[in-house]
């Protein structure tokens, strides 16, 4: 199984392992980490589930579409490399993958 | 004060549909929401979003879906109390008395919170020094314009509203727009036209810019804004009009003396009860094993909650079950014409 990990603002990591094709935001649910909110319930009509995700992943994640970008616009900090957890779907090719929580969702 | 049968926090579908449950078994109902219209996150997230799950509607948008359940509950007359949160509640004699910002009061033996994930509030901005200029030189909302003539006015957001205002306020002043990203998400419409503003030198376009500080003690002067790649640049600003969108807040409910479970209400599943006896939480907001978070789910909960007001607001009568296609009495209080 894929392991993912959160990594708190403060820099406290987590390393769980997440079933392929769950998001990275319901891994997070699931494993009570804290940080992700999720509010919406993943339809994408929040940013709470807002995460940083480390450059030499960005990259090799599914490219985000316009209306995450558009929700990301509503996110606390955005950055260039914020993306909604909940439109990241673990795979075998994200074993490893490392995503950091913002300071706060709203 | 207002008396009734059910007080309903929170006018989205399962709040609307609701009104039609208390009003079918003959119960009055006011409905109270932050909002200024009825539809909730229907209405404020996705007015133009299809959805697909809604039994027997193939197709519907948000702003479908509410309007039909405002024609379905008109016959109930219920009272509509919005663009008004509801900061206090209490108990007195078996009945409750609930308390709206704008000062109202109603007394009812029922609450249904139908609140989804809370109340809509914008989304602030989240400098420290940005508090202090609340509500004198930055807002979120505009009362009154004419305030910002002769002005220097800088605008966050890349949404319609910040387009709008960034239009609206070019007639009368030079304008900066600031956004993170060089798309704006605003209708294409607004977009052709904030760029002719632009050309004409009414509008100062900035992106990808992010605001960095503020600047001034007692007065704000200016602003710093960051580019993406760290450069820095000031803009002399009196005002700033920020919108960046809603964010959704339990608020007051969290004090409540409810019990809460992730922003969530635990609820009984025959009644909807809550914890505390007349306070019952539908939709959204309301958790339960297998809870799943669709409007169909909400309307079902809507369907027991009303079922279990009708012993607190009627105890001296019998509830009995009925169909809408037979029920004489149903069709009384839908008005239909004999």
């Amino acid at each position: 199984m894929p392991k993912i990990t959160y990594i708190s603002h403060d820099g406290q990591k987590n390393i769980v392992e997440v079933p392929t094709g769950l998001s990275v935001m319901e891994g997070a649910l699931q494993n009570n980490i804290e940080g992700i909110d999720a509010d919406c319930g993943g339809s994408m009509a929040c940013a709470t589930c807002h995460v940083y995700v480390s450059d030499n992943w960005f990259n090799k994640l599914e490219k985000t579409h316009d209306a995450e970008k558009d929700m990301l616009d509503m996110a606390y900090e955005p950055k260039k490399n914020s993306r909604l957890s909940c439109q990241i779907i673990v795979s075998n090719d994200l074993d490893g993958l490392e995503v950091t929580t913002p300071v706060k969702q709203i | 004060m207002i008396k009734t049968d059910a007080i309903i926090i929170g006018a989205g579908p399962t709040g609307l549909f609701a009104v039609h449950q208390l009003g079918i078994i003959g119960l009055k109902c006011e409905i109270i929401d932050n909002l200024d219209r009825a539809g909730g996150q229907c209405i404020e997230l996705y007015p133009d979003k299809p959805i697909y799950d809604i039994p027997a509607i193939p197709e519907c948008t948000g702003e479908e879906l509410t309007n039909g359940l405002l024609k379905q509950i008109k016959p109930f007359k219920a009272g509509f109390h919005l663009g008004q949160r509801v900061e206090e509640i209490k108990k007195e004699n078996n009945l409750w008395t609930v308390k709206t910002n704008k000062g109202n009061t109603f007394l009812a033996p029922n609450i249904i919170i139908a609140g989804g994930v809370g109340s809509f509030e914008p989304r602030k901005i989240t400098l420290k020094e940005a508090e202090k200029f609340e509500g004198s030189q930055i807002f979120y909302s505009v009362t009154n314009k004419d305030i910002f003539k002769n002005k220097k006015i800088s605008i966050f957001g890349g949404g319609d509203s910040a387009l709008d205002w960034a239009l609206e306020l070019s007639k009368i002043n030079q304008i900066t727009l600031v956004h993170r990203r060089s798309e704006f998400r605003g209708a294409a419409h607004t977009l052709g036209e904030v760029k002719k503003k632009e050309k004409e030198g009414k509008i100062i376009i900035k992106t990808p810019y992010n605001l960095k500080s503020i600047e001034g003690d007692k007065t704000m002067t200016g602003i710093e804004i960051e580019h993406e790649d760290g450069k820095l640049e000031k803009i002399k600003t009196d005002y700033i009009l920020s919108f960046f969108g809603l964010v959704m807040k339990l608020g007051p409910i969290t004090d409540w003396g409810l019990n809460i479970n992730k922003k969530t209400i635990p609820v009984n599943t025959e009644t909807f009860q809550t914890n505390k006896e007349g306070i019952f939480a539908i939709g959204d907001i309301c958790t339960y094993p297998g809870k799943l978070k669709l409007i169909l789910s909400g309307f079902h909960e809507a369907a027991l909650a009303a079922r279990a007001c009708f012993a607190r607001a009627k105890p001296n009568e019998t509830y009995r079950f009925e169909f809408t296609t037979a029920s004489k009495s149903i069709h009384d209080r839908l008005g239909l014409k004999k």
